[in-house]
């Protein structure tokens, strides 16, 4: 069953071929057989995933189901749930059970996708390998060596392993789409505003961002479809008309003007993930896209100015975290500060102390000018590269992250090599446009995607580009053999 | 760009994060290669440019000034580290 | 040589909005701890703000009032600290474009006019409460006050005497009312008055500022500055030095002590909240407030005196507050002949007299226009006399009904038979022959023992009018 695509499934469902009860205990089971070694969930919830799968048959049955009414999602561990534990795979928040929902949670909810559970991630999502959980790190289901990206690591595994049909994930950085590249998968991050953040525990407000990871980029239509719009509960939600993500999916991709920033293929890059890349462009050139040179002269700036601004708002955000209300709280505190300290440091991973203070300290007085300030203006330099660049073209194509799926272990000792991962997913963060990550190819036996990036709101065109390159690749359809 | 000890223990204290005397140099350490990453930043003229702080030019929507929240406060002190007689409750205060 | 006397004011006024600014929680007061504290309120993972309409409106009023500048644009910064009142760890306030620029506000200070200028006003969030001894060995939060909006008004320094800050806060005070954007209970906190006071030679640069923090009442703010001003000087004088902190008043004692503080600087890291977007107020949002402002304080009493012919005593009074000022003119507007100087006299004295000899507040008094305008129309229409209307108004004070209902039910209607009249004039003058001869005498001062005695034989409801018309009649038959 997990061999199907999510049409196949939705079809059978309405069908009344297999039931949602079928197919969610077929996943619990595929969970308990693989997951132990794989660890990408944090918290598998079958009580909850098979209450939801009846009240999804009945839906079935009844006839008003939507598309994806009956099929199962895994909820990276950063979305509130009501009732389950939400630990942004941190000490801190690991005996925090949510009392309420996620906005993108109550949307899944009411088209009646089973929760299979919570997958494991960077904690606080502060990270690109997944190894900074308090839960451990996932490995990377093509090969154990290897992480799977991150933050959304544990997402991306549970895909790549068919321990799920569908999860979401946030990108602040590249979250989604270097972790979908690591497993060879399709995510998308939307544009800024899309999804709303409600619920979603934040890293850095001014840059998160949810989106879907699936198979495909059909499946990531549907699921988007399902999770954007309209929350009056999130001040920087967009007040836009509805869309149907799916709807241009089946379009021509004669005459689309493909950007390839220079920039994105200088010193860095691993020469057989360009290759890659280069082979993927060649095969969207032959769906009559005309592929022309552009360039994102400030793209070197971005990592600098993302790792100023991203932490500078954390360290805002986290301070939440103070062992008073919820979350961990050390033992016999003497007073408030050793409240305070011993809550935090104890309860808080080094990575992300790292960025707290690093943000506080960018904040601070003397340095506001230098580091944030600057950093803010750096930001709108990339944003205006970006527009600049989309004068010339439709979409920007390049590379998710510049080598394939590192080892574990490989770079936790040098944080600032493990920010370089990101240096071509964070600048769409900076500007807030969409991008995705398409599975186009492997490195020996690791995966490698296609990074395509448009304008705000291009979603539909970028969906259907990589519709389009996956209706003449199956890069998106294989999976690692010990999981087939 | 290279950190002390007085500036990790004043990072420290912002930050309310604990860091044990044994950890100073090593925190010092990464904490300076991370700076040395923005000092990338230096040369870079952004004279002119107008600091951006959202994605999207967008401005504040407001909301109806009618109550939509009723008491919950049982159900948000169950997961508290410690609370009673509805209150959460904190090592003593002086003031 | 001389001193002079440098006081500023920062003044938060809670806004009479229903909800907290960024939540849809309950800001009523008194309300068990942590029962209007929602999860946005208490800092919970997740939680987003999303600004009330309310305090946009209510914050213009105020610049207007002011004649101030109206942020255009107006950003919402964090300000971050640890403290447990605070569950967010930073407060939600502007700091570089505030709702509010640069105002001025006149005040007078024994006759003699000032403007003070207002550097700015600007939007944030209270804390919670920290609660001492409800749990033994610990301290209680509670946190229904976090979240309240409020509105911070930061002076000029150009107040320069305790007097001088009493009269500027006052005026401020009945501004936010009159305005109904703040309801200016000190007791609960809803308008605070922190002052910073610093006193130098003149001619010299600014000297070091104390701040004196949580005082409820004009009259200890008074005290508290007056004692801070001596302690300063008497300090300077004596080779010491002021140094910058907090003080609070003892009222006790009347004395100003320093409260314990940290030792380090604060760094607030000040940055813009990216969970908020810039607040845009259009010109069109501006014309639409100021078409519905209120009259204000000032400008009332100015038309008072000048068109109703009010004293400058009378017209400060009855626009001693919005409250009154809008009685007063209900009950004018209500009365037959519009009499407006009656209408006056009776404010002024009589329900005024009565608030406060209860101790009551307008809203709070046990009669409303219609009783007292349905009064004043029995005066005008000679059903009662002004001195039966004391009894008929203390009636109506005491919850005995409408002034007809008291005026039947005690019988208290005016005899203004001629016929009725007539009789009781005869009957004293029957029963006084000596009195008679005495005034017929030349004993002129006579005529008014004969009215007391009809008025009282009439048991004060004989119309005076014609009691003295028909006297003066039968006396010089």
């Amino acid at each position: 069953m997990h061999n199907l695509t999510i049409k196949q499934m939705s079809e059978k469902l309405h069908a009344g071929e297999i039931t949602s009860v079928q197919l969610t205990q077929h996943y619990l089971d595929r969970i308990s057989k693989y997951d132990t070694e794989l660890n990408a969930y944090v918290s598998v919830t079958p009580e909850l995933a098979m209450m939801m799968a009846e009240q999804a048959d009945k839906k079935l049955a009844s006839g008003e189901a939507d598309l994806l009414t009956g099929i199962p999602v895994a909820h990276k561990d950063i979305f509130c749930t009501d009732g389950v534990k939400t630990s942004c795979s941190s000490k801190m928040l690991d005996n925090f059970i949510a009392p309420y929902d996620a906005h993108v949670v109550s949307q899944l909810k009411k088209v009646g996708m089973p929760i299979l559970g919570k997958t494991n991630m960077d904690e606080f999502a502060m990270g690109s390998s997944s190894e900074s959980s308090y839960y451990g790190p996932t490995k990377n289901p093509w090969n154990h060596q290897a992480v799977p990206g991150g933050s959304s690591g544990g997402a991306a595994a549970v895909i790549a392993a068919g321990l799920a049909p569908m999860a979401t994930g946030t990108d602040t950085g590249g979250s989604i789409r270097q972790p979908a590249s690591f497993c060879g998968i399709t995510g998308i991050k939307p544009t800024y505003g899309s999804v709303s953040r409600f619920g979603i525990v934040a890293y850095a407000s001014s840059f998160d961002q949810a989106g879907p990871m699936t198979r495909s980029a059909q499946d990531s239509a549907w699921l988007l479809n399902a999770m954007a719009g309209f929350d009056e509960r999130d001040s920087t939600s967009l007040q836009r008309e509805a869309v149907d993500y799916a709807a241009e999916l089946g379009q021509s991709l004669k005459g689309l003007k493909v950007g390839v920033p220079a920039e994105y293929f200088g010193e860095g890059l691993d020469a057989d993930v360009e290759a890659v890349v280069r082979d993927a462009i060649a095969e969207v050139e032959k769906l009559g896209a005309e592929v022309v040179e552009v360039h994102l002269p400030n793209k070197d700036l971005a990592v600098p100015s993302y790792y100023v601004l991203a932490p500078a708002e954390a360290s805002s955000n986290l301070s939440r975290f103070d062992g008073v209300r919820f979350g961990y709280r050390c033992e016999n505190p003497k007073d408030l500060e050793d409240l305070y300290k011993r809550s935090r440091s104890e309860g808080l991973g080094a990575e992300v102390k790292r960025r707290i203070m690093v943000g506080a300290y960018a904040l601070s007085a003397g340095y506001y000018d230098a580091y944030y300030l600057k950093a803010q203006k750096l930001r709108r330099m990339v944003r205006d590269d970006f527009t600049k660049a989309f004068e010339s073209c439709d979409v920007i194509m390049g590379p998710v992250a510049p080598t394939p799926a590192f080892n574990i272990g490989e770079k936790t000792d040098d944080p600032t090599s493990m920010y370089l991962a990101d240096l071509y997913t964070i600048p769409v963060n900076l500007a807030g446009l969409p991008g995705i990550s398409v599975p186009a190819g492997f490195v020996n036996d690791r995966p490698v995607g296609l990074h395509i990036v448009g304008p705000y709101f291009s979603e539909t065109k970028l969906l259907n580009v990589a519709h389009q390159y996956q209706q003449v690749t199956d890069w998106h359809t294989r999976m690692p053999a010990q999981y087939q | 760009m290279s950190l002390g000890k007085t500036e990790v223990e004043y990072i420290s204290r912002l930050s309310a994060i604990a860091v044990e005397e044994n950890e100073v140099d090593q925190v010092a350490a990464k904490l300076s290669n991370i700076l040395d990453l923005f000092s990338q930043m230096e040369a870079a003229d952004t004279d002119g440019v107008e600091p951006m702080a959202h994605p999207l030019d967008q401005v504040q929507r407001l909301r109806a000034d009618v109550v939509t929240e009723q008491d919950q406060h049982e159900k948000l002190q169950e997961i508290a580290p410690s609370a009673e007689a509805g209150l959460y409750l904190v090592p003593q205060v002086i003031e | 040589m001389s001193w002079e006397v440098v006081i500023g004011l920062e003044i938060h006024a809670q806004l009479t909005t229903n909800t907290k600014i960024f939540s849809g929680a309950s800001i009523a007061y008194g309300a068990q701890p942590n029962t209007q504290a929602c999860p946005i309120d208490v800092g919970m993972p997740g939680m987003l703000p999303v600004l009330n309409e309310a305090v946009i409106g209510k914050s213009v009023m105020l610049g207007l009032a002011l004649d101030a500048e109206i942020g255009r644009k107006s950003v919402f910064d964090r300000k971050n600290y640890f403290y447990p009142d605070l569950p967010k760890g930073y407060q939600t306030s502007q700091f570089n474009y505030p709702i509010v620029g640069k105002g001025k506000l006149e005040i007078e200070v024994d006759g003699v006019k000032k403007t003070i200028g207002v550097t700015r006003a600007h939007l944030e969030e209270d804390a919670g409460k920290s609660i001492h001894g409800a749990v033994a060995g610990q301290t209680g939060i509670d946190l229904n006050r976090a979240g309240t909006p409020l509105l911070e008004i930061v002076s000029d320094p150009d107040l320069s005497s305790a007097k001088e800050a009493v009269a500027y806060a006052r005026k401020m005070h009945e501004l936010v009312q009159y305005l109904g954007i703040c309801d200016g209970n000190m007791q609960e906190g809803s308008f605070r008055v922190d002052s910073n006071v610093s006193v130098r030679r003149p001619g010299e640069p600014l000297g070091t500022r104390a701040e004196l923090k949580n005082i409820n009442s004009f009259r200890f703010i008074e005290k508290a500055i007056e004692f801070e001003i001596e302690r300063q000087i008497e300090l300077l004088e004596s080779g010491g030095k002021v140094v910058q902190e907090t003080r609070l008043y003892d009222s006790e004692n009347d004395v100003t002590r320093s409260m314990r503080t940290k030792e380090e600087a604060n760094d607030y890291r000040y940055f813009p909240c990216p969970d908020l977007l810039p607040v845009v107020i259009t010109e069109e949002t501006i014309e639409q407030i100021n078409a519905s402002m209120p009259e204000l304080p000032d400008a009332k009493r100015a038309r008072y005196v000048a068109d109703f012919g009010l004293s400058d005593y009378d017209a400060g009074v009855l626009t001693g507050s919005r409250d009154m000022a809008e009685f007063f003119e209900s009950v004018v507007e209500k009365t037959a002949a519009k009499d407006i100087k009656l209408c006056a006299n009776w404010m002024t004295s009589g329900f005024s007299g009565a608030l406060n000899k209860g101790g009551l507040t307008v809203k709070q008094s046990p009669i409303d226009a219609d009783k007292m305008a349905g009064m004043l129309n029995r005066i005008i229409d000679n059903t009662i006399s002004g001195k039966i209307a004391k009894q008929v108004f203390d009636a109506m004070w005491n919850g005995e009904g409408s002034a007809d209902e008291i005026i039947e039910s005690k019988g208290l209607k005016q005899i203004t038979d001629s016929g009725a009249i007539e009789a009781l004039v005869d009957e004293v003058l029957a029963n006084n022959p000596s009195q008679v001869e005495a005034y017929k005498g030349g004993q002129e001062k006579m005529l008014g023992y004969f009215v007391g005695q009809i008025m009282k034989a009439s048991g004060g409801q004989a119309n005076p009018g014609q009691v003295n018309q028909i006297l003066k009649a039968k006396l010089s038959d």
